[in-house]
């Protein structure tokens, strides 16, 4: 029995390595294992290196782990770029004359060859080759092979019977080569019998419970990592009476948006760093005129068009502080793909509850990669649209010109729709008096800023941060306390698990899901005062920065930063940890 | 039924003289000649000494940021198709920053009316070349006058499919208040630009040059390369409706049947869920 698989597909771009990815993916979590997976790519559509990195267990795991048990390589960089991963013992599955098993000398690790383009070719097509290759996968985990027939058949049916019948053929040739070449490889993995498994990427996730929430409209421009919440909405939205419009540029994508929940609509937009560089005018006035918007801001290596495919979590600085003067906002930021479907949900209600902008961070490691994770709970986060009133209940204020900046306890003023009868409000981005005409006088522009800046104070999401520790570790006492954000989890997790076995102090793990505003009281009862690191992907520590400007924290924090474009390993992690502590 | 009265809204900060008087006067007119009530409309505006239209005119008002007045309008459109409505502001707010998204919705035809006060100089930031000041104009901001040619904005509605495109006049409010409301019920994206001096900033384009050199074109062309025709043989001085067309707009050709108003606060929607997650289900 094995405890997990590390599997690894790499090739050129545009060879299938991601379709084949996911293909071996879908067939492990049907299984009934817990499946990560991690996709490295470049800003090209063809050519060019690109991989496919997944673990499977047989519980819930976070993260797609630092080692590779199979390699399947479309291509020869694929052995050279990722030999330092492999264990030993590992198999590598390439193209060769004729199939046969080597191990190179010096090297942990043995080499099918196999003539996959051939043996494809004279199933037909050339492309079958990856077939072939995911049925040695399966075979080498004894998977059985009617799963994947019945995948295979999910997907090809449409391309009709011989194809179907094609593609089976091809993976029953991988069994066969592996019970020939490599049985004493052969190793079952456990499944579990959880059969309540969902496989879906944070951008799915973060669309999902955008719909959820009653989302009906969204407007943006495409940028990757976040054009698949855009594309998924825009399958999903028409069923339920919304639409998904693809706009000019990212100002006429938030400006749209603003307009529709302005109108009464929940509407949102989702971006990338460089696209919420152009928003932020907009993001300032969705702050000053009190209109709700959610803008889902998907990171990826900055700064400017930088390292547009690869994963950082360097816009915490923009996302908190851009656009000029001072606006109340919320910005969250999920700490799994579980989590990016009940905080898109949230930021829904926080939006219409507070009026304002809320920015749901993800980065590419959180969007773009998939995970199995257990069915959604609908009874967890239901609909607040705050103080929307209705027809009756403006009637009631029997004005003929509706204050819509009426200044209340909490700040927060009761929103007509625009079209009620006795509604008529105006809606401003100059600084206003509570009826919405221009007025800068000082006592009117002080309260009014007191109102606006006030008002989200006690926003706080249903779970700001997640804590915890391993084995029977108290994570409140634990002697040293690893805090992140986004799809560091797993890695940070394992990572946590690890620096405690070895015994010497105790660690436990915090994930921040509210950075705006921060939840200071509940945090310094937590920190007290021991050490502090930070682990976050961009070079200056933004994360500990944040920390550090609102938690007398100073000489017990620092950080260990990776800004490379590709995620932590548990592995550099721990290592770093220990220079650290 | 209201009333000019029932329209009137803030108190004007605008110079005595000022075209936009006369841009508001025509807007609040049609509104009430077509027998609508305030609360039907929402007046988007963007920044400048005409945005604030949307502070001077008792409706729903939406007084939004520079050159964005335009996709706001359109969002809210999209959001409400019920209420009628109108994106209003200056030349340099709709042809200057904001032109990108002039020409987009003039593409995307989202049933709504762009009314541009086209003063051709920036007033509120105090006389700076605008892109509709003429070539050899000369500001603060361009002394030994302006090397440019100006944007062209009703040819630049009509080749990019905008399906009702006139001009009109401050000085000539009657024919300005017939050509707002032809506009305004025109279902589509209806662009009207109007000469709206400025009389503070602007010595050369005033009430008396447009009196001396406006030419009124009776009736809409048959084609858009007839109307593109006539502007550039009268240099664009022509008042009118110059152009109208019939063709679904936006919302009509998605063909959805939108639902986006309805939402209540209460549980999730427990069986779109199960319905969505089994595409996710192993
Ligand atoms: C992003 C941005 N840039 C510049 C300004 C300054 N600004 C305000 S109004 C304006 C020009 C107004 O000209 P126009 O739209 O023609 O309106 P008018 O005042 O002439 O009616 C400018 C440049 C601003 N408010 N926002
Ligand atoms: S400065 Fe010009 S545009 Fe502005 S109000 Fe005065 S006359 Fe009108």
């Amino acid at each position: 029995m094995r405890k997990s698989i590390e599997w690894m597909v790499g090739g050129q771009q545009g060879e299938g390595i991601d379709s084949t990815g996911e293909l071996f993916a879908r067939t492990l979590v049907k299984h009934g294992y817990s499946v990560s997976t991690y996709k490295q790519f470049m800003s090209r559509i063809k050519g060019g290196h690109s991989n496919f990195k997944l673990k499977a267990t047989k519980d819930r795991n976070y993260y797609a782990g630092d080692d590779v048990e199979i390699l399947l390589c479309l291509d020869k960089e694929s052995l050279s770029k990722n030999e330092d991963k492999l264990v030993e013992n590992a198999v590598v599955i390439m193209e060769g004359k004729e199939t046969g098993v080597e191990r190179p000398e010096g090297k942990n690790y043995q080499i099918l060859s196999v003539p996959l383009k051939k043996i494809a070719t004279d199933l037909g097509n050339p492309l079958y080759k990856n077939m072939i290759a995911i049925g040695i996968s399966s075979a080498l985990l004894d998977l059985p092979q009617d799963i994947l027939g019945e995948i295979i058949g999910d997907i090809f049916s449409r391309k009709g019977e011989d194809v179907v019948k094609a593609n089976i053929e091809a993976v029953q040739k991988g069994y066969e080569i592996t019970q020939e070449f490599l049985p004493e490889q052969i190793a079952k993995l456990e499944a579990t019998e959880n059969d309540d498994l969902l496989f879906i990427s944070g951008n799915e996730a973060t669309g999902f419970g955008s719909l959820m929430a009653g989302c009906r409209y969204l407007s943006a421009y495409p940028i990757t990592p976040a054009s698949e919440v855009m594309e998924w909405l825009a399958q999903e939205l028409p069923a339920v009476g919304g639409t998904v419009m693809q706009v000019e540029d990212e100002i006429a994508g938030i400006a749209f948006a603003i307009g529709a929940n302005y109108s009464g609509t929940r509407a949102m937009t989702s971006t990338s760093g460089p696209g919420l560089s152009l928003k932020t005018e907009a993001l300032g006035m969705a702050g000053m005129a009190e209109v709700p918007i959610v803008i889902v801001n998907s990171q990826r290596g900055g700064p400017s068009t930088g390292l547009p495919t690869k994963h950082e979590q360097s816009d915490l600085q923009h996302m908190i502080y851009s656009t000029h003067g001072e606006i109340p906002r919320i910005v969250l930021y999920p700490s799994t793909i579980e989590d990016a479907f009940y905080l898109a949900a949230e930021s829904f209600n926080l939006a219409e509850i507070y009026q304002c902008p809320v920015i749901l961070a993800l980065d590419l490691g959180l969007s773009m990669n998939k995970m199995t994770i257990p069915s959604f709970d609908s009874k967890r986060v239901g609909i607040d649209r705050g103080k929307l009133l209705t027809e009756d209940q403006v009637g009631e204020y029997d004005e003929a010109f509706f204050k819509r900046y009426r200044v209340t306890d909490d700040g927060i003023s009761p929103r007509p729709k625009p079209g009620m009868k006795q509604g008529i409000h105006l809606t401003s981005s100059n600084e206003h008096g509570e009826d919405g005409y221009i007025n800068e006088e000082t006592d009117v522009r002080n309260k009014m800023m007191r109102k606006r800046l006030e008002k989200i104070k006690d926003a706080m999401i249903q779970e700001p941060y997640k804590l915890q520790s391993n084995g029977d570790i108290d994570p409140k006492n634990a002697d040293v306390l690893l805090v992140g954000m986004g799809s560091t989890y797993g890695a940070i997790e394992e990572a946590m698990t690890k620096l405690n076995a070895e015994g010497k102090e105790t660690f436990a793990h915090l994930h921040l899901q509210q950075l705006y505003p921060l939840p200071i009281n509940e945090l310094k009862d937590l920190f007290g005062n021991r050490k502090i690191i930070t682990i976050e992907n961009n070079y200056t520590g933004q994360l500990r920065l944040l920390l550090q400007q609102y938690l007398p924290i100073h000489d017990q924090i620092e950080s260990i930063v990776q800004y490379d474009g590709d995620p932590f390993m548990v592995r550099s992690i721990v290592e770093q940890m220990k220079e650290v502590v | 039924m209201a009333t000019m009265k029932d329209l009137r809204g803030d108190v004007s900060t605008w110079c005595p003289g000022c075209g936009h008087f006369s841009v508001m006067a025509g807007i609040q007119k049609a509104i009430v000649e077509l027998g609508y009530e305030p609360h039907e409309f929402a007046i988007i505006s963007g920044i400048g000494c005409s945005g604030k239209v949307s502070e001077y005119i008792r409706s729903n008002g939406f007084h939004t940021i520079h050159g964005r007045s335009v996709p706001v309008a359109q969002g809210v459109k999209m959001g409400n198709p019920d209420l009628k409505v109108i994106a209003s502001g200056g030349d340099g707010d709709g042809y200057g920053i904001g032109l990108g998204h002039f020409v987009h919705a003039s593409r995307r035809n989202i049933d709504m009316s762009y009314i541009v006060m086209d003063n051709n100089i920036y007033g509120l930031t105090k006389g700076q070349t605008s892109p509709r000041s003429s070539h050899g104009f000369e500001t603060k901001s361009a002394a030994q006058s302006n090397k440019e040619y100006p944007v062209d904005p009703i040819t630049t509605s009509i080749v990019n499919g905008a399906t009702f495109v006139a001009q009109g006049y401050a000085g000539n409010i009657k024919e300005l208040s017939n050509i707002l409301k032809r506009a305004i019920e025109h279902r589509g994206f209806s662009h009207v630009n109007i000469y709206s001096p400025c009389v503070t900033f602007n010595k050369v384009n005033t009430y008396d040059f447009y009196k001396e050199n406006l030419t009124t074109i009776e009736a809409p062309f048959e084609t858009r390369d007839e109307a593109i025709a006539s502007i550039r043989e009268h240099e664009g001085l022509v008042t009118g409706i110059l152009y109208e067309e019939s063709r679904d707009d936006f919302q009509t050709k998605l063909g959805t049947d939108f639902d986006m108003q309805s939402l209540e606060s209460g549980p999730m929607d427990e069986a779109l869920l199960k319905r969505v997650q089994k595409k996710f289900e192993s």
